[in-house]
């Protein structure tokens, strides 16, 4: 059986359709899945109808790559751990990006075979293996930094932004040659430059701008697809590519603006993993000094709390302590205190990251708060406790306008009546500020690993 | 009107409607946003099975082969690490 071109474009308009309904099921958390049926359903479809299309003359190849693609891909999603997904995210990312490219260069081969391939064409291609290129070696490097591989601070040399402005302008250069004169080694020349930029682009920035950089290359990924729809008339791929690199698009945006960064100053790099600012000094000559309190004092106060708030950061997650804190969780509720978790979007590594731990350790979502919701309950929590995260509870970004995170959103924490902070060492936070809440007289510091410290907690409650 | 601009016409309300969705979703839904938007990127499979199937010349075959099993891993992988993460969203019991 073969497709007449109608019915094809009928079956992607469909699927177009569940690709949107899909995303949209995303506005609750109890349509989520069945929005996920939907964009299932939406590929089985475009795949099928794209089999059935009388373009496609031999099978062997396709099923093949199928059959693996779809092994690997369900074996690693089976496993990855969830403390793992900014990694698998990236990694992602990177392989729309190399499809984009690998099907840039078999469209012009197969169109140059056909004849000459129009100008129009040539452009597209040029702009899909560029975009495609620069998202699958940038997405390679998010995922070393993520995944440790390498140093996960920024890496800034003199002259960076005038290489990467240099390598840009050649290819150009290069994809103008290509459209003008037809020379094939040009897409391969400006493919390789394109290699070289993706990894520049990413290597200036730092770590904690991750949830950033990873919603970023989510977006470039969508526009590599909606190139690739460009260069073969397909509407389903540029609709799907639109929706896509406009997510991510929004994403970046809503992340840009919890750390209040423009986006331009994200992308250039070299913030964070500086020296300790002027504010230490400050706080120094203030005289004032830091208190640390033993487990005991903290779980005496929850226990006698009605409302205690818990603030988790990228530090739950190295600990891998959302378990412990579930425990911990539940041991104050039995004891008649409510218990709310409070999420700044910046926390962790990618967006909506300690959702998903919370998640994965069984948190109800109906405890997780989005920070303007939960900002004005603080005033009114006994105890807010602190576990793993730093810069976005910081008051500094409030009070101090010499503070390189002055006018960032933070959580209100310093509000609370009491406030314990689970760190590890008196080491500053990502920016490299240290956080003026270390020296108000109702904070105080519990030294230790926070999954460890959860666990005592919950431990020493229980017996109480 | 050229199919470029009817392409072009398809594209710019395609963007619409993506920001008009994407800001429904809600914060706590974002990293399996991210991962379902990588899913259906993997839509890109579109363009790859039309390579791979051209069936004439083994060089683009084999680009086309390597291509649907990149986009394979990532419609899978996709799917497959979206659904798990939201079947972890649970209400109070």
């Amino acid at each position: 059986m073969q497709l007449g071109s109608q019915t094809l474009a009928l079956a992607y308009l469909g699927s177009a359709a569940l690709f949107i309904l899909g995303l949209k099921g995303l506005t609750h958390p109890a349509s989520a899945r069945r929005g996920n049926y939907y964009a299932i359903a939406g590929m089985a479809l475009a795949v099928a109808a794209t089999m059935l299309s009388p373009a496609v003359k031999s099978y062997a190849f396709i099923i093949a790559g199928g059959v693996t693609g779809a092994v690997i891909g369900t074996i690693v999603a089976l496993r990855i751990k969830m403390t793992a997904m900014p990694q698998l995210v990236a990694l992602l990312h990177s392989f729309v990006g190399l499809t984009a490219t690998l099907v840039a260069i078999g469209t012009y081969l197969t169109h140059a075979r056909a004849g000459a391939p129009g100008g129009v064409l040539m452009a597209e291609l040029f702009a899909g293996s560029f975009i495609g290129t620069v998202t699958c070696t940038g997405s390679l490097v998010a995922f070393a930094k993520l995944q440790a591989l390498i140093t996960g601070r920024p890496l800034v040399f003199r002259g960076q932004h005038l290489i990467n402005l240099l390598i840009a302008l050649a290819i150009l250069g290069l994809g103008a040659d290509f459209v003008l004169h037809d020379r094939f080694a040009s897409l391969l020349l400006l493919t390789l430059l394109a290699l070289v930029l993706g990894v520049l682009l990413i290597l200036p920035i730092g770590g904690a701008d991750m949830p950033v950089v990873v919603s970023m290359l989510n977006s470039y990924s969508g526009w590599a697809a909606a190139a690739t729809g460009f260069t073969l008339q397909n509407n389903l791929l540029i609709i799907t590519g639109a929706l896509v690199g406009f997510s991510g698009a929004i994403l970046s945006y809503i992340m840009s603006r919890a750390m209040n960064r423009s986006i331009v100053s994200i992308v250039l790099g070299g913030f964070g993993g500086g020296a300790a600012g002027p504010e230490t000094a400050a706080a120094a000559a203030a005289g004032k000094g830091v208190k640390s309190a033993a487990v005991e004092d903290a779980v005496f106060l929850m226990g006698n709390a009605a409302k205690v708030i818990v603030v988790p950061g990228y530090g739950m997650a190295v600990a891998q302590a959302q378990h412990a804190l579930k425990e911990l969780m539940e041991t104050l509720e039995a004891k008649g205190v409510s218990v709310k978790f409070a999420i700044h979007p910046v926390a962790g590594r990618m967006p909506g990251h300690m959702n998903v731990l919370l998640a994965e350790a069984d948190v109800p979502y109906d405890h997780v708060f989005e920070m303007d919701e939960i900002n004005p309950e603080f005033a009114t929590a006994d105890v807010a406790l602190v576990v793993g995260a730093n810069d976005v509870t910081n008051p500094a970004a409030k009070t101090q306008k010499s503070s390189p995170i002055y006018g960032m959103p933070i959580l209100d924490v310093y509000k609370a009546r009491h406030i314990f902070f689970i760190k590890r060492s008196m080491k500053p936070g990502y920016s490299g500020v240290e956080n003026l809440l270390f020296y108000q007289d109702n904070c105080a510091l519990i030294f230790g690993d926070a999954k460890h410290v959860c666990e005592r907690m919950a431990v020493e409650l229980k017996s109480a | 009107m050229t199919e470029t601009m009817v392409a072009l016409y398809v594209f710019v309300l395609a963007c619409f409607v993506g920001y008009w969705v994407i800001w429904d979703v809600t914060p706590s839904l974002h990293t399996p946003l991210i991962s379902l938007t990588n899913a259906i990127s993997g839509i890109i499979v579109v363009g790859a099975v039309l390579v791979a199937g051209f069936g004439d010349e083994f060089t683009v075959e084999l680009i086309g082969f390597v291509a649907v099993t990149l986009a394979a891993i990532n419609i899978f992988g996709g799917f497959v690490v979206t659904q798990r993460m939201l079947a972890m969203f649970k209400k109070k019991k």
